[in-house]
């Protein structure tokens, strides 16, 4: 058994049991799945501000700070006791592209050569890690929530926002990795 | 069933929760860590793969959720399932503004380049790449950004 979960989850399994995660926090405590929001809760309660944005009760929101420890510590676990024993396997014409652009180590879930402390001092660590961070916080809460807001408890709600949110999102994500991208390895 | 006009995230429940029944949270949080670890949604190489139409498994993962996400969202607005405190569920409404198209193509951006949406940067730093903390600590500061100029960003 043990054996088996240590293998790479199959994308059904996966999608099958975050989707479930929808009905399992509204039944258990009418709420509605969202983690983008954490950062907005972590900037009222530890940030100094005057802007409304962040005037309001995060003490409420305290449940959404636990869930995203959980799934830190659900890291821990799954890097660890469910650790796969094997290199991550990527798709060849994806390994070819990213190897042509630079990309030199395909061993681990995230290529180490640039996310590492190391890359990060580097120009192309930095854009990918800290520009790409802040564009997530900044891009996230601009648009009222990520992927598990939007694209996941949005749209099964039928909001149409969250439709022209998770395109855009797509949208996004092609300019950067067939425009941005070759630039910024060029660095 | 209620509909209200909201933010992503927010609590409905007006039972007021303590530390200890915040902790189920925790565990919840977990299982779902797990499972972004082990379906590799955490992966730089798998939302490249998306993003270049190199693998269906992305567009699987996120398929699936949505569809189990909406035949269950149907089921408890149909048979007016309540919450274990016996509340009515409320589902948030999101008004159309142009922050869900600005705002979506940053995140798409910082999507690509970090091969991370919120949830997997947690479940990186668990799964042992510490250098994700700058990823966190860079997230925090934009949406710090957003709040001071949200009054004059297009919306």
């Amino acid at each position: 058994m043990l054996e088996l979960l240590r293998q790479p989850w199959h994308w059904s399994i996966a999608g099958i049991l975050i989707g479930l995660t929808v009905p399992l926090l509204y039944l258990i405590g009418n709420k509605p799945f969202g983690i983008s929001s954490s950062f907005r809760h972590i900037c009222a309660a530890c940030l100094p501000s005057n802007a409304s944005y962040f005037k309001y009760d995060w003490k409420k929101e305290t449940w959404n700070i636990f869930f995203v420890i959980g799934i830190l510590i659900g890291g821990i676990v799954g890097s660890t006791v469910l650790a796969n024993p094997n290199p991550i396997v990527i798709a060849t014409s994806a390994h070819e592209q990213l190897s042509q652009l630079g990309v030199k180590e395909f061993s681990q879930i995230v290529p180490t050569d640039i996310f590492s402390f190391t890359g990060l001092l580097t120009a192309k660590g930095f854009i990918l890690i800290v520009v790409g961070g802040f564009l997530v916080g900044f891009g996230t809460r601009y648009a009222g929530g990520c992927t598990s807001g939007h694209s996941i408890t949005g749209i099964s709600n039928f909001q149409l926002s969250s439709l022209i949110a998770t395109i855009c999102f797509m949208l996004g994500g092609f300019i950067t990795t067939w425009v941005f991208l070759p630039l910024i390895f060029k660095l | 069933m209620k509909n209200i006009i909201e933010e992503e995230g927010t609590n409905h429940q007006s039972t007021v929760e303590n530390f200890l029944s915040n902790s189920k949270y925790i565990l919840i949080g977990v299982f779902f860590g797990i499972v972004f670890v082990k379906a590799e949604i955490v992966s730089w190489f798998r939302i490249q793969e998306m993003f270049r139409f190199a693998s269906f498994h992305m567009y699987g993962v996120i398929g699936t959720a949505v569809v189990v996400a909406t035949i269950a969202t149907l089921i408890i607005k149909k048979f007016k399932i309540k919450t274990i405190t016996g509340e009515e569920v409320v589902f948030s409404e999101r008004p159309f503004n142009k922050g869900n198209i600005i705002g979506g193509l940053c995140f798409g951006f910082g999507w690509a380049l970090t091969g991370a949406c919120p949830g997997p940067m947690y479940g990186l730093i668990g799964s042992g790449f510490p250098v994700f903390v700058a990823a966190l600590l860079s997230a925090v500061a934009g949406t710090y950004f957003y709040g001071l100029l949200q009054d004059k960003l297009p919306h």
